[in-house]
């Protein structure tokens, strides 16, 4: 659970326009809705905006959302304080969000986060100082059968162990991008070693 | 109608009461922390717990509707404990500060408690603290105090229409916060402390000052302005300590505007607690005698229509009436009650009072307000124009300035013209008109201030005829006065007599010097330069602009201060009552009158209130009717005839300073200064 905003300390930029590709967007997104229920584009809107402003939301933005629908101010602050994924501080251009949700602690999360702090130098909830990592604890990401999950941007890598986090580290500082999903190589979330069951049905679809 | 049993006794309700409701019929008590009759109903206090037959677990009482069959129980042993265990969350994180905090004594969560606590707490783990946050010059926070109730938040969005509050986070970390720690932008602010169940939100300028047991609480009314809403004064000794609203659903419902809540410690500045007179251009303490035989001196071999008088805004019906009376013995008819300059028809009641009534809003279903910002010259009546409009289909509409009224409606014109526009049918809004069944004119003092109010009032009149507002069982034209004394004044027939003066007539008069005596009777709004060389006596509680002007000053009492009648903008006479006494040498109004009029020889017939009473009702029986609306019967009011274009302009520039009350205010100064100031010219010497 993110702290509450009261502790940020970074500057507010003083305004924000959505760009007119983004603008676009909005209004198909806000289109989807019924007539005089574009207040439900809330939460969609929040994304397009966070996404243009390099992952974090300024109240600015959230103004912006706000007149753009039409709705009072606060009601939009309500919802992207309530919401963790909607980040009210800076972050890196990496956000490395890891999972500490039981199944995952229990496949050994502790260790994840233990090597991203030892890697990067920084604490949970803090930016590298070049401004390209911020590491946070998120509660359960949804992909338990993979546990443990590290979710960095928009991609999940599964069953990561500390070896597979410091090999994705490097190669998002050297600018580029690891193979996303299971980093033991099994496919989405069959079970470790291969099917166990309807082994004949597989077999029979192979010799098709 | 669905017939249920609570507690084993059958009763049957209106579809849709719920469980709660039905209880409090039966005189059942549910404890209760979110809901609020008034508010919608969340359901997230969980505190109203009752047991249903049938239901696996104790459903909240508060949105539960009756239905029929259904059994309840309000007092089984299910029901205890579950309470107990809603009461024992809402402790973990309240803090144990009762002995400091301001609502202890009468607060809800210290009261339930007593009933449904514990007394010791299981909870060993840390108690969260939460950053007070800043709401404003009235409302004070401690936000460690909050239970997350919503009522605030439910009260702000439903009632006033201003949605700054909300609750930001979740879980253990929600807060209540404004966005962002801004002053709450609203006239009806206090009540959010008046809703608060526990003591997050307290009156700001109430801290620390009194204990609830130690108050005298005297039941009377407001008259900052003419809405009458009905007041409790808690007093301790000579002093005012609050104000709080009472419950009047005719009124005010239970809701009070800032400025009439707050503005009680004006009662204690700038007060004029002995006579003066003039003596070489400076104002010298006097006795009373020597005060009124510098009154009578004057007058001496002065003939009547050199003498007038005028009445301000916060004078009660008795001091009107004696000083009519007084003014008439002198052969005087040059007296006015509308020291602002309004210009209408009082021959015909229907034509100044606000007909309808302020709780008959609720039956219209298109609403044209004129020359009005009812939020600032009646609050109240706002905020059931937006109780209206939150009930649905209705149309909105206003011929005048721009402003935001905390509902949505149309500005059709600005000026006299489009009144016209609205008579012979040209105006597109009249399709409108025509179409509705209730329709309402809400008619405001900028309207009647300029010099074609009588020919706006009769455009105003054929508007209502035009549209069908005047029926048998609907009477659709309302005037909202600014001023609580206006409507009492006309009552009791202070205005012009034959051949006399109005508020013009006698400025004119007095700076021509055709007048040489003025009787200001609290009258502080007018321009004072305009009195030029005249004898100028002000009765009045506050030293204010009249009183700086005076020659000789009288003081009187203040609203707080005298038993009175006011009556409102509705025509409905209310009683205010005496909760502390004028300070010094002050007197009540009437009595001041009465005792000059001693002194001038010509002595007034009443001794006694209970005599002055009996006479003010022998003139016009409205006054005995108290508390009650005397219908107008309907004629023809208002002079047709040509109207100026001009815009327009409503009268108040400043909702919090509009009498020698609040301008006396400290709390006052800060609202303008946190309220209106920012959007006000600051000049080179602020701060």
């Amino acid at each position: 659970m993110s702290a509450p905003a009261s502790d940020h300390g970074h500057a507010e930029p003083t305004s924000f326009t959505f760009t007119q590709e983004n603008l676009e967007l909005a209004k198909r997104i806000i289109a989807k809705y019924p007539q005089g229920k574009q207040a439900s584009a809330c939460m969609p809107l929040l994304d397009v905006a966070q996404r243009q402003n390099g992952g974090w939301l300024p109240r600015v933005a959230m103004d912006a959302v706000a007149d753009l629908l039409g709705m009072p101010r606060i009601r939009v602050y309500e919802v992207a304080t309530f919401y963790t994924m909607y980040n009210k501080n800076p972050v890196g251009r990496h956000h490395i969000q890891v999972c500490t949700t039981t199944p995952c602690w229990l496949r050994g999360s502790d260790d994840i986060v233990h090597t991203c702090k030892k890697k990067l130098g920084i604490e949970v909830g803090e930016t590298t100082a070049d401004g390209q990592f911020t590491l946070g604890e998120v509660e359960c990401s949804g992909a338990c059968v993979n546990a443990p999950v590290v979710q960095i941007g928009d991609d999940y890598y599964e069953d990561v162990a500390p070896e597979h986090m410091e090999r994705i580290l490097d190669a998002l500082a050297r600018g580029e991008t690891p193979k996303p999903g299971s980093q033991t190589g099994r496919q989405s979330s069959e079970p470790v070693g291969g099917p166990t069951t309807l082994k004949a049905f597989s077999t029979a679809q192979a010799e098709d | 109608m669905p017939k249920l049993t609570i507690d084993g006794i059958e009763i049957e309700v209106e579809p849709g009461t719920s469980i709660l409701q039905a209880c409090e019929q039966l005189g059942i008590e549910i404890p209760r922390f979110c809901y609020h009759e008034r508010l919608s109903v969340p359901a997230n206090c969980r505190m109203c717990l009752v047991e249903m037959e049938r239901a696996p677990k104790p459903v909240a009482s508060c949105a539960m509707p009756c239905g029929d069959g259904m059994v309840v129980r309000t007092n089984s042993e299910t029901v205890l404990k579950a309470r107990k265990g809603v009461m024992e969350f809402l402790l973990i994180n309240h803090p144990l500060d009762c002995p400091i905090c301001d609502q202890g004594g009468e607060c809800d969560l210290q009261d339930q408690a007593m009933a449904y606590g514990f007394d010791r707490g299981r909870y060993g783990e840390n108690k969260r603290a939460v950053k007070d946050k800043y709401m404003g010059p009235v409302i004070k926070t401690i936000m460690t105090r909050c239970i997350h109730c919503t009522r605030c938040i439910r009260f702000i969005n439903e009632v006033a229409g201003v949605p700054d509050v909300g609750a930001v986070y979740r879980g253990e970390h929600m807060e209540i916060t404004t966005f962002v720690e801004k002053a709450i932008g609203s006239e009806l602010s206090g009540n959010l402390a008046d809703v608060c169940p526990v003591g997050a939100l307290t009156h700001k300028p109430y801290a620390f000052t009194a204990r609830p047991w130690e108050l005298r609480k005297t039941e009377t009314i407001d008259v900052l302005d003419a809405v009458g809403s009905n007041i409790r004064v808690d007093a301790r000794g000579p002093e005012v300590m609050r104000v709080l609203p009472r419950v009047n659903d005719d009124i005010n419902e239970e809701w009070l505007n800032d400025k009439s809540r707050y503005s009680y410690d004006g009662l204690k500045r700038q007060r004029l607690d002995r006579p003066y007179i003039r003596q070489n251009g400076k104002l010298v303490p006097a006795s009373w005698a020597e005060a009124f035989t510098a009154i009578a001196a004057r007058l001496k071999g002065l003939s009547g229509n050199r003498v007038a008088a005028i009445a301000g805004d916060l004078v009660d019906v008795e001091a009107q009436f004696a000083l009519k009376e007084l003014l008439s013995r002198l052969g005087s008819a040059n007296l006015d009650c509308r020291q602002d300059g309004a210009r209408f028809d009082t021959s015909v009641r229907a034509g100044y009072l606000f007909n309808s009534g302020i709780a008959g809003i609720e039956k219209a279903d298109v609403i044209l307000l004129v020359g009005t910002n009812p939020r600032w010259e009646g609050t109240l009546v706002n905020a059931r124009i937006r109780k209206r409009y939150m009930a649905g289909g209705v149309t909105i509409a206003s011929i005048g300035e721009q402003r935001d009224l905390t509902y949505p409606y149309s500005v059709i014109g600005t000026g006299p013209d489009t009144l016209q526009q609205l008579v012979d049918g040209s105006h597109p809004f009249s399709e409108t008109l025509r179409a509705a069944k209730n329709p309402m004119i809400i008619v405001g003092m900028g309207a009647f201030q300029r010099a074609d109010g009588l020919a706006v009032q009769a455009a105003a009149r054929l508007v209502g005829e035009v549209y069908g507002m005047f029926r048998d069982d609907w009477n659709g034209f309302n005037v909202l006065h600014t001023a609580a004394a206006r409507v009492g004044g006309i009552e009791a027939g202070f205005l012009p007599g034959e051949g006399g003066r109005d508020i013009h007539g006698i400025l004119d008069g007095a700076s021509k010097g055709e007048i040489d005596f003025v009787y200001l009777l609290g009258a502080d709004e007018i321009d004072m330069a305009k009195l030029g060389n005249a004898f100028v006596v002000y009765q009045g509680h506050h030293g204010d602009a009249g009183a700086h002007r005076a020659d000789v000053i009288l003081p009187g009492a203040a609203y707080t201060e005298k038993n009175a009648v006011y009556v409102n903008t509705e025509g409905r006479p209310q009683l205010a009552r005496l909760a502390v006494f004028p300070p010094g040498e002050a007197r009540e109004d009437w009595k001041i009158v009465r005792a000059l009029s001693e002194v001038l020889g010509t002595t007034l017939p009443f001794d006694t209130h209970g005599q002055l009473r009996q006479r003010l009702m022998a003139a016009n029986p409205i006054f005995g009717a108290v508390g009650e609306m005397t219908p107008a019967s309907w004629a023809p009011f208002g002079a047709q005839g040509p109207v100026d274009a001009a815009p327009f302009v409503t009268p108040i520039t400043n909702f919090y300073m509009t009498d020698p009350i609040s301008r006396a205010s400290v709390t006052m100064a800060n609202c303008t200064e946190a309220l209106v100031g920012p959007a006000q010219e600051r000049t080179g010497t602020h701060g």
